[in-house]
C-alpha cells in the first residue's frame, strides 16, 4: 500500500502556500497527514501535487482575543488538548479531545486538517459547531470568514475554493459560570464516534437556562445543532423536561445517516442516550459553578 | 493427581529444575532492540520487490490482460501471467489432507488461468525495483472481466437453482458427511424435554501483526533454492514447492526466522510462495513479496462462518440423552486445509459432557468468499458456542441453574479415560485421557463468586446498572501427531544445539526446548542454541498449529536429550574407566561422583565421539553425542477449561464492560508457566474479539466490506482485562513430559461465556442470543425488536 | 519521479539522503537506512507497529513522508538501549514480564511507552492502557505489557531517589 507518485512542495510562508494553491491542479494539502496518508497509501486519492504546510509556522497558534479563542489551522491536536488556555476558557474542547483518536495521531494531526477533512463522525467540527465557530480562510486575493453553520458544502467537503487555505477558527468563550459536556459512543477507545454530542449551557442564578448550545456529530454530513430546542429552552428549568425536549427534537430529525455498519435507528438512539447524559453533566457542572 | 495452584512452580519441583520454572525468554534480547529478522528484514543483495494484480470481483471470467503499458514502466523487470508459469506450476495446488467425503475439490492456482472465484484472486505478478513501482505497474495493467453470478450465502448456495461458485463444478456442495453413534432416535423419543436452536457465528480472521511474506533466492553456484517465509509449516511449504516446481528435494530449503504471529492462517500453503520462488529462479535475483494489510483482508484465510442447528434430548433430571446437529460451514472458494476445520468443530461439540448418542450432518459449502482454514480455536469456538448456549437454553426452559445443568452432565473423573464417541481428526477414537471437569468448573465459579452474583446483580439493578454472568466449558484435542522431530547434538565446541522443524510465531518455543534439554543435560540455557523451522535442520516435519508443538517437539527434545545424556555418560564412563552410574552431568561436564576433579568436558567428549581415525568405540557406545527423535503420540491429548465472565452492559449503547474474567485451565504439566500464562491471556484476547468486536462482513456480491483496521475491530488494551487464571494439573499420560497444548484454550469458550453474560444482563427481556459476534449494533436491533426501547421510532 | 535531499538525525546519528517524495518515513528507515526495527503492520495508521519518536513525540512512521522528517530527530527502537548496549529500564521490564511474544508490535509499544514515561513516572494502570490503545497486539492480550510499563515506572522512580 504505497502512494502513487506526486510532486512535493514545502512552502516556508503562507504567501508561498497561497501562490501554490492558486497555480496547481489536482493538489492535496498535507497538514498532519493522519487522514490524507491512509487515503494515499490505499490510493483512494492520487494527487499530482502535495503541498506540505508544516513549515508555515504562522498557522500554528492558540491565542485569546476578547471573548474568543483563536486556533490556527496547523495547530497540533495534542497541543490544543494540553493547552492551559483551552482548559481554562473552553473546557468543552479539552473534554472532546479525550475522545479524539490516540496520542500518536494527535501529535501530528491538526485542527485545520480535521475541519477540512470534515468526517461526519469527527469531534472537532462538532465542538466547533457548538461554539459557534467562525472559520477564517485566505487566498491570494484576501481573507474571508465562514460561520461553521455554512462550512459544510456537502459530504466531507468544506466550502473552500481550490485557491483557498484555511487559516484557523475563532471559538466563542462562554461565561465563567457555564457548564459543558462532550459525550460520544465509539466501539473502542479512540475510534471515530458513531455519535457524539457537545453541550454548553449557561444558567441564571435561579438555575434557569439563559443560553444553551447542543451539537451532534455522526448524524449528518455537517454537525447538527438542535436549534429548536435551544431557543425553546431559554428561561426554562435545567431539569428532566429540558432533556425530554432535546430528545423530542432528536426524535424528529428527518435524515440520519446510515451505513453498512450502523443503522440510522441505532444512531438516533445513541444520539438520544448521549444527549441525555451530556445535558445532565453540563447542568451539574453549571449548577456547581453558580453555587 | 489433580490440584490447582496460583503459584508458578509445578508441584514437587526440584531446585535447579528447569522444567516448570518461569524462565525469561532467550528470544527477547534481540527482539527488544529491533534486531529481529522477520522476512522483510532479511538482508538480500540485489533483491527485487513485487506485487500482485488481484481480482476486484467475486466471480468472473478473465477475458484479456493487457500488460503493455505496465511492462514499459521504468523499474519493472518482469510481469507474469498464468501462461508464463513453468508447466508444472500451471495446475492447481495439491490438497493438504484428502478426504473421501469431498465431492468436488477446488484448490488455488498459482495465478488464475481463466476464472476468478474470489475477490483477491491473483491474476498477474509484477517484479520491480521496489514495491512503489510494482504497485504503479499493477495500476497500469488492464484486465477485462466477464462478471459471473456470485454465491455469497452458504445456505442459499444449496438451493436447487443457485448458481455455481465455479463453472467447472456443478454445485456448491464441497463435502457432506454424517457421523453418528448411539441410539439417537430412541434418545429423542424417550426424552422428557427437547431443546432446539439455530446458532450463527460470523467470520473473522487471525490478523497477526505481521502480514504474510516470502523471499526466495536461487543460488546458481550451488543450485540451491532458499525460501524465507512468514509461515507456520516449513516442511509443508517445501513439499508443495517440490511438487509445483518439480524440484530436487535436496536442493530446496525453507527457513522461518522471526515470524510476527501466525494463529492459523499462515499454516496453509499459499500460491504466492510458489510465484515468488518461480520468479527468483527465473530472474536469477532474489525476489520478495510482502503482503500488505489490505491484501491480508482479501487473501489470508478466515474462519468461524457457520450455521448450527442443534437439538438436545433431556430426561426429567436434565441429563442429556441424545443430540442432533446439522451444521453448515461457509467454506469460501478453496479447500486449502480440506474439511478439517468443520470436522474439528462437530467432534468438539460434546465437550466435557456425557452424551450417549449423537447424530451429525455436516455440509461444507463453497461460496465466492475468501477460503477458510483454522484460525485460533479452529472451529471449536463455534462448537462450544452451540453446546454451551443450548445448555443455557435448556437451563432456562427447565428452570435450573446454568451451572447445575452442567454439573449433572459432566463426565466424572473416575470415568477417565473417556471415549466421547467420535473419531477425531487424527483418525483415532476421541478418548479424553485426563482432566477433572467438575473441579475445573467449580473452581471457576468459586473464583468469580458465582453464588453471590444474584445479590450483586440485584444491587446493581437498583442503581440502574445491568450486570450479567456467563460460563462455558470446553475440552480440546491437542498435541496432534504424527510427529514433530528434534535432534539434540553436542558440538565440538561443547555447546549444545537443538534442531527441530517446529516453527515459532511468538510462542517462545526456543526457550521451552532449552528448558527441556537443560533439564536432562544440566547445563545453563546460555550453553544451548536452538535452530527451528529450517528444513535443512531435520528431514521431516509437520508444523506449528493445533496446539501441538510442545507435545510433539517438546517430547522429541526430551527423548533426544535423554539419549544424549546417556551417550555422554556412557562415553565418559568408558574414558574415565568408571561405571556409568558414577557419572553426573553439570554445566557442560561429565564428572565422577566419587571424585569431582575427574571430569571430561562436553567439548572433549564430542570430539572423541565424532570419530578419530583408528579410535574404536567400545561395546554399547555409538558415534556422535547426538540423537534424533520423532516422538509420535498414540493419539491427541485433551486439555480442558472453564471461562466465567461477569460484565456490565450499557443497555442503550449496547456496549459491554468486562468486570471479571476468570479462566480455569488444565494443560497438564507446564514447562514454562510464564509462557503458558501469556498464551492463555493472549488467546482470551482473540476470544474477546470474537465475542463483540471482530465481524468480517461481505455484501451479496461476495465483496468484502470490512477491509481495514478501522472497520474490522481488533481488541485494544482497553478491551482486554487482566484474566484471573488458575491452572489445574492433570498431566497427560500419553507423553513422557505429561504436557498438553495450551495455545488456543483461552479463545475456545470466550464467545460462549461472554454472550451468555450479555444475555444474562438482559434476562428481564426473555431474549435468547444465538449469534456471535454479538456486536452493539446487532444487539441493539435485537433489543429494539423486542420492544426494549419504547420511545424509539420503528 | 520527484526526489529531494533530506538530512535526518536517527538515534543520534546524522544521515543525508536523496529520497523520492512519496517514500514514507517507515520505508526510508527500513530500506534506505537498513533500520528494520520499525515494523509495518497496516500502513493506514491503526496498528501502531511503525511508531517512532519524531522530535520526541510519538508518531506513525507509515503516515509520515520521509521528506517531512527533514531536519528532524527520530528515535526508533534501535535507539532505546544505552550506548554500551545494555537494555533500557523499560526494555528490561518487558523481558522480565514477558511483555512480548512475536515481537512485531514491540517497537511501537516501546516508543509509545517511552513517551509516556518521559512525561509521567507515576502512571496509573488506566493511563498505561489508554496510552497503548494506539498499539495493537495480537499475541499478549496486553496484560504483560501493562505490567512491564508499571514495573519500569517503579524502577525509574526508585532510580530518582
Amino acid at each position: 500500500m504505497k502512494p502513487a507518485p506526486f510532486i512535493y512542495h514545502r512552502p516556508q510562508q503562507l504567501s508561498e502556500a497561497l501562490d501554490l494553491v492558486a497555480q496547481l491542479d489536482n493538489y492535496k494539502i498535507i497538514a498532519g497527514g493522519q487522514s490524507l496518508m491512509p487515503m494515499m497509501n490505499f490510493r483512494f486519492v492520487m494527487p499530482d501535487h502535495v503541498i506540505d504546510l508544516n513549515q508555515v509556522t504562522e498557522l500554528n497558534h492558540i491565542s485569546k482575543e476578547n471573548q474568543q479563542l483563536h486556533i490556527g489551522s496547523m495547530t497540533r491536536q495534542q497541543a490544543i488538548y494540553s493547552s492551559a488556555l483551552v482548559q481554562e476558557h473552553i473546557p468543552l474542547v479539552s473534554q472532546a479531545y479525550s475522545f479524539v483518536s490516540h496520542r500518536q495521531i494527535r501529535n501530528r494531526g491538526t485542527f485545520g486538517g480535521s475541519l477540512c477533512h470534515l468526517d461526519p463522525s469527527s469531534e472537532q467540527p462538532c465542538f466547533t459547531a457548538a461554539l459557534d465557530g467562525v472559520i477564517e480562510v485566505a487566498s491570494q486575493s484576501g481573507k474571508r470568514e465562514i460561520p461553521i453553520a455554512h462550512w459544510t458544502a456537502m459530504y466531507m467537503t468544506p466550502d473552500l475554493a481550490p485557491n483557498e487555505i484555511m487559516l484557523g477558527a475563532k471559538l466563542s468563550i462562554w461565561p465563567k459560570t457555564h457548564g459543558w459536556s462532550f459525550m460520544e459512543y465509539s466501539r473502542r477507545h479512540g475510534d471515530y464516534a458513531i455519535v457524539g454530542v457537545a453541550v454548553l449551557v449557561n444558567l441564571s442564578v435561579a438555575s434557569t437556562i439563559e443560553r444553551i448550545s447542543i451539537a451532534l456529530c455522526g448524524i449528518d454530513a455537517a454537525p447538527v445543532r438542535l436549534l429548536n430546542t435551544e431557543s425553546a429552552l431559554i428561561n426554562q428549568a435545567a431539569d428532566e423536561s429540558a432533556i425530554r425536549m432535546a430528545l423530542g427534537d432528536i426524535e424528529k430529525l428527518p435524515n440520519i445517516m446510515e451505513d453498512a455498519l450502523n443503522t440510522s435507528d441505532y444512531r438516533r438512539h445513541l444520539a438520544k442516550t448521549l444527549t441525555r447524559r451530556a445535558l445532565l453533566e453540563a447542568f451539574e457542572r453549571a449548577k456547581k459553578r453558580i453555587s | 493427581m489433580n490440584n490447582h495452584q496460583e503459584d508458578s512452580l509445578l508441584p514437587h519441583a526440584r531446585p535447579n529444575q528447569f522444567i516448570g520454572s518461569r524462565m525469561q525468554r532467550t528470544e527477547d534480547h534481540l527482539l527488544l532492540q529491533g534486531l529481529g529478522k522477520y522476512v522483510d528484514d532479511i538482508p538480500l543483495t540485489n533483491v527485487l520487490y513485487s506485487a500482485f494484480v488481484r481480482s476486484p470481483h467475486g466471480h468472473a471470467k478473465i477475458l484479456s490482460i493487457d500488460i503493455s503499458k505496465a511492462s514499459q514502466l521504468p523499474g519493472v523487470h518482469k510481469i507474469y501471467l498464468h501462461k508464463d508459469l513453468p508447466e508444472s506450476a500451471q495446475t492447481r495446488l495439491p490438497i493438504l489432507v484428502p478426504n473421501p467425503s469431498i465431492k468436488h475439490l477446488m484448490m488455488q492456482e498459482v495465478l488464475v488461468s481463466k476464472e476468478v472465484c474470489c475477490v483477491g484472486d491473483a491474476v498477474a505478478f509484477v517484479v520491480a525495483d521496489n514495491r512503489y513501482i510494482a504497485e504503479d505497474a499493477c495500476n497500469l495493467i488492464d484486465v477485462e472481466y466477464e462478471i459471473l453470478p456470485v454465491v455469497a450465502d452458504c445456505l442459499k448456495a444449496l438451493d436447487a437453482n443457485a448458481p455455481s461458485f465455479f463453472s467447472g463444478i456443478p454445485n456448491n456442495l464441497a463435502a457432506q458427511l454424517n457421523v453418528h453413534f448411539g441410539e439417537v432416535d430412541s434418545g429423542f423419543s424417550q426424552a422428557t424435554h427437547v431443546v432446539q436452536e439455530v446458532f450463527w457465528n460470523n467470520r473473522g480472521s487471525a490478523h497477526p501483526m505481521e502480514t504474510r511474506g516470502y523471499a526466495a533466492e536461487y543460488h546458481q553456484a550451488s543450485g540451491q533454492l532458499t525460501v524465507w517465509s512468514s509461515g507456520q509449516t516449513p516442511h509443508l511449504e517445501k513439499k508443495n514447492l517440490i511438487d509445483i516446481l518439480k524440484w530436487d528435494p535436496e536442493f530446496i530449503r525453507i527457513i522461518h526466522h522471526d515470524v510476527g504471529g501466525g494463529f492459523g492462517p499462515k499454516a496453509i500453503f499459499y500460491p504466492e510462495e510458489a510465484m515468488v520462488a518461480i520468479a527468483a529462479h527465473d530472474l536469477l535475483r532474489p525476489v520478495k513479496w510482502i503482503e500488505d494489510r489490505r491484501e491480508h483482508f482479501y487473501t489470508a484465510t478466515q474462519e468461524r462462518d457457520q450455521w448450527w442447528d442443534i437439538s438436545i434430548a433431556l430426561d426429567a433430571n436434565a441429563k442429556i440423552l441424545a443430540m442432533k446437529i446439522d451444521m453448515t460451514h461457509d467454506n469460501g472458494a478453496y479447500l486449502p486445509w480440506g474439511i478439517i476445520t468443520p470436522y474439528i468443530g462437530v467432534t468438539t461439540t460434546p465437550g466435557p459432557y456425557v452424551i450417549p448418542a449423537i447424530d451429525v450432518n455436516l455440509k461444507v459449502v463453497y461460496t465466492n468468499k475468501n477460503a477458510t482454514s483454522p484460525v485460533r480455536g479452529a472451529g471449536r469456538p463455534q462448537a462450544v458456542f452451540a453446546m454451551e448456549r443450548i445448555l443455557d437454553k435448556a437451563a432456562r426452559q427447565l428452570g435450573i441453574d446454568r451451572a447445575e445443568i452442567r454439573r449433572r452432565n459432566f463426565i466424572q473423573p473416575e470415568q477417565m479415560p473417556y471415549n466421547n464417541g467420535f473419531i477425531y481428526r487424527d483418525g483415532k477414537p476421541m478418548v479424553y485421557d485426563s482432566g477433572d471437569y467438575p473441579q475445573c468448573q467449580a473452581l471457576a465459579l468459586e473464583k468469580i463468586a458465582y453464588d453471590d452474583f444474584p445479590a450483586r446483580q440485584a444491587a446493581a439493578l437498583k442503581e440502574g446498572r445491568y450486570l450479567g454472568i456467563g460460563i462455558a466449558n470446553f475440552v480440546e484435542g491437542t498435541g496432534l501427531g504424527p510427529f514433530e522431530g528434534a535432534t539434540v547434538r553436542v558440538q565440538q565446541t561443547g555447546r549444545i544445539t537443538i534442531l527441530t522443524s517446529a516453527s515459532s510465531q511468538g510462542q517462545g518455543h526456543k526457550t521451552t526446548f532449552m528448558q527441556i534439554c537443560a533439564d536432562q543435560l544440566q547445563v545453563p540455557l546460555a550453553m544451548i542454541d536452538v535452530i527451528t523451522a529450517d528444513t535443512n535442520a531435520i528431514s521431516m516435519g509437520i508444523g506449528t498449529f493445533a496446539s501441538r508443538v510442545t507435545v510433539n517437539a517438546g517430547n522429541s527434545v526430551f527423548l533426544a536429550s535423554q539419549k544424549v545424556a546417556e551417550k555422554i555418560k556412557g562415553l565418559a564412563a568408558f574414558l574415565m574407566q568408571t561405571r556409568v552410574d558414577n557419572i553426573q552431568l553439570l554445566d557442560g561436564y561429565a564428572i565422577t561422583i566419587e571424585d569431582s576433579s575427574k571430569k571430561k568436558s562436553f567439548a572433549d567428549l564430542a570430539r572423541v565421539s565424532q570419530g578419530m581415525p583408528g579410535f574404536s568405540f567400545p561395546e554399547g557406545v555409538t558415534n556422535g553425542l547426538e540423537s534424533t527423535e520423532y516422538f509420535s503420540p498414540a493419539q491427541s491429548t485433551y486439555c480442558n477449561g472453564t471461562a466465567a465472565v461477569e460484565l456490565e452492559l450499557d443497555r442503550d449503547t449496547c456496549q459491554i464492560n468486562i468486570l471479571k474474567y476468570v479462566m480455569t485451565h488444565d494443560s497438564g504439566n507446564l514447562i514454562n508457566p510464564l509462557l503458558v500464562d501469556g498464551q492463555v491471556q493472549g488467546s482470551i484476547a482473540h476470544g474477546i474479539g470474537n465475542s463483540t468486536l471482530e465481524d468480517m462482513q461481505y455484501d451479496d456480491q461476495a465483496q468484502p466490506i470490512t477491509t481495514n483496521f478501522g472497520e474490522y475491530l481488533l481488541p485494544m488494551a482497553t478491551d482486554v482485562p487482566k484474566v484471573q487464571m488458575y491452572h489445574l494439573f492433570s498431566p497427560s499420560p500419553l507423553n513422557p513430559l505429561g504436557v498438553k497444548g495450551a495455545g488456543e484454550g483461552g479463545t475456545i469458550p470466550a464467545a460462549a461465556a461472554i454472550v451468555a453474560a450479555i444475555e444474562d444482563a438482559i434476562s428481564d427481556t426473555g431474549i435468547f442470543l444465538t449469534q456471535a459476534p454479538m456486536t452493539p449494533p446487532r444487539l441493539f436491533e435485537i433489543l429494539k425488536k423486542a420492544g426494549a426501547y419504547p420511545t424509539s421510532t420503528s | 519521479m520527484d526526489f529531494h535531499r533530506i538530512k535526518v538525525y536517527v538515534n543520534g546519528k546524522a544521515y543525508e539522503r536523496e529520497v523520492e517524495s512519496r517514500r514514507t518515513l517507515a520505508d526510508f528507515l527500513r530500506m534506505d537506512l537498513s533500520l528494520t526495527g520499525t515494523h509495518l503492520g497496516c500502513e493506514h495508521g491503526v496498528c501502531g507497529a511503525c511508531t517512532v519518536l519524531l522530535n520526541g513525540s510519538s508518531a506513525r512512521a507509515c503516515l509520515t513522508l520521509a521528506v517531512q522528517a527533514d531536519q528532524c530527530e527520530i528515535t526508533t527502537i534501535e535507539g532505546l538501549a544505552h550506548a554500551d548496549g545494555t537494555l533500557s529500564v523499560l526494555q528490561q521490564a518487558f523481558q522480565e514480564c514477558h511483555g512480548l511474544q512475536c515481537g512485531f508490535c514491540t517497537p511501537g509499544m516501546l516508543t509509545t511507552l517511552t513517551e509516556l514515561l518521559n512525561e509521567n513516572l507515576s502512571p496509573t494502570e488506566s493511563q498505561v492502557r489508554e496510552a497503548i490503545t494506539g498499539n495493537l497486539c495480537r499475541c499478549t492480550g496486553y496484560q504483560a505489557i501493562v505490567e512491564a510499563a508499571l514495573l519500569a515506572a517503579q524502577k525509574l522512580r526508585d532510580q530518582r531517589v
